[in-house]
């Protein structure tokens, strides 16, 4: 089992979720984050004030797939979000240890689906 | 002879003008940061309690009744004789409690106008006892000189028809010797703090030039000529203002901002507010487009050069438009406009100028030795700032209890 978490641009999550939901990957976590890579962040202007390397906002996923499913995954949300400029995020690939469905007690892999 | 017209709008200019605190509030609640909102909320509808007691008790008296050139007399404490008789020095056809109670709207909101400049950083009770020393010492003496039977900016000539020295002037000095006395904000070195809120800001700017209209065409005090002259000056000198400082945005930046275009908006409204009831339209489309000019000059170059921590730029946008319109009014006032008004520079009345440049600077000077005096002894009675760990977990929490902003649920 593997914990895919990914770092996206927020105006991108909707081709990504179509892209996930076409692989048939249903199950998501999504929360609004801030951060910044090489984009080095935005610069704002507040009556003439320069704010340069502020946060930008992005948009990062959790999706905890089996080991099958991984690459499928992975595939999805690069197709969704890619631009091919900087700030189109990062992919991390993590072992998962356990997973237990709360509902039925469930262990291991058959709890993610 | 009381007119029921008459009455009716100034009474609804005063609840207009009234408005006006609250959206103060949010124009700056917008501003500071999520810690701090409910202290710049709480400090605005205190000044609303606790001015307008001050008010009916002793500051009406103080700033209106018959005395001498610089102070009123103590007959109408407690508004003892005000009542619903015309009074006929300062409106012949209200009641005279009318006039009391829309005056009354501006001795509240100037106080709160200073708000912006020590905002994030004073505590509750310094602040308290300062705002009410200072519309004590301050505004009701300044009030009285302006607009007081006797007062000796009245006795000279001057020209202020909504108050662009007593509020706007004498509230956007304190506002800079303030921020200069109590310091900078913490942690602010590297990056100035943004608004937590602009739609905030927007809302309350829009509410302020709704209130405005009070504000200024009130001030004609009878539904007439001259409140629908003011009322159009002041629409038209808000939008030449607010598109001008947009246009030096978009020249100088880059690109137009919201935030600009509501500060040029505000200084605009602060321009006319003098001049309202002497100038013409075309007068007041140049008097917005030059008040975003220089407005938008000290807070972009001013401030940061001098490095002042005017928190919301009560100075720079309120004193400096304050003395722009002021001085305009000296240029640009027409007796063809009002009759009783007088002949600006441009009409051929020099004379008019150099009074109007005497008021703005007796304004200043005794507003700047009054601010400076009532600061320190608050300061050493109570302390005016509060802890650096109080600070940086905001005014909410540690002056308030309260936060405005929850998480979950």
């Amino acid at each position: 089992m593997k914990l895919i978490i990914a770092i996206i641009q927020p105006y991108k999550l909707e081709e990504v979720k179509e892209e996930l939901y076409k692989s048939d990957i249903n199950l998501i976590t999504v929360s609004e984050v801030l951060g910044h890579g090489r984009q080095k962040g935005v610069t704002e202007v507040y009556r003439s004030a320069r704010e340069t390397g502020n946060l930008l906002r992005k948009i990062r996923l959790e999706i905890a797939v089996n080991d099958n499913f991984v690459e499928k995954t992975i595939k999805a949300i690069s197709k969704g979000s890619k631009t091919g400029e900087t700030g189109d995020g990062k992919i991390f690939v993590l072992d998962l240890n356990e997973c237990v469905r709360i509902r039925t007690d469930e262990r291991g892999p058959e709890a993610i689906g | 002879m009381i007119n029921s017209g008459d009455t009716a709008f100034v009474l609804f200019s005063a609840a207009l003008v009234m408005l006006m605190t609250p959206a103060l509030a949010f124009f700056y609640g917008g501003m500071v940061r999520r810690k701090n909102i409910l202290g710049i909320l709480m400090q605005c509808f205190i000044i609303l309690c606790v001015i307008s007691i001050e008010w009916v008790v002793y500051g009406y008296s103080l700033s209106f009744a018959p005395g001498n050139g610089f102070i009123g007399g103590l007959q109408w404490l407690g508004l003892n004789g005000v009542g619903f008789e015309p009074y006929a020095d300062y409106a012949a056809t209200i009641p005279h409690q009318a006039f009391m109670i829309y005056q009354g709207m501006f001795a509240i909101i100037t106080p709160a106008l200073i708000i912006g400049a020590f905002a994030e950083r004073m505590k509750f009770s310094a602040f308290l006892l300062f705002t009410i020393l200072w519309a004590t010492l301050v505004y009701n003496p300044v009030c009285h000189w302006v607009w007081g039977v006797g007062g000796w900016f009245k006795n000279m000539g001057a020209l202020d028809f909504a108050g662009g020295t007593v509020v706007h002037i004498s509230a956007g000095v304190a506002a800079l010797v303030t921020a200069i006395l109590i310091g900078r904000r913490k942690n602010i070195e590297h990056s100035t703090p943004t608004p937590h809120n602009l739609p905030f800001i927007v809302l309350g700017t829009g509410l302020l030039w709704f209130g405005w209209f009070g504000f200024n065409a009130g001030s004609a005090l009878a539904a007439n000529g001259l409140a629908v002259n003011a009322f159009v000056v002041t629409n038209t000198s808000a939008a030449a203002a607010g598109l001008t400082w947009a246009i030096i945005e978009w020249l100088k930046n880059g690109k137009p901002t919201i935030f600009g275009t509501v500060s040029g908006i505000v200084a605009g409204l602060v321009a006319i507010t003098p001049a309202a009831g002497f100038v013409s339209v075309m007068s007041a489309i140049v008097i917005g487009m030059f008040v975003s000019v220089i407005c938008f000059f000290a807070v972009s170059v001013i401030k940061p050069a001098l490095k002042y921590d005017d928190s919301l730029d009560v100075f720079g946008v309120h004193c400096m438009g304050g003395i722009w319109g002021a001085l305009a009014t000296g240029l640009f006032a027409s007796k063809a406009v009002n009759p009783a008004g007088a002949d600006g520079l441009f009409f051929g009345n020099p004379k008019q100028f150099m009074v109007q440049a005497v008021t703005v600077l007796a304004t200043i000077v005794y507003s700047v030795i009054l601010t400076v005096i009532i600061y320190k002894v608050v300061d050493l009675m109570i302390g005016m700032r509060v802890t650096e760990k109080e600070e940086l977990m905001g005014l909410d929490l540690t002056q308030h209890h309260e936060r405005a902003y929850t998480i979950l649920e």
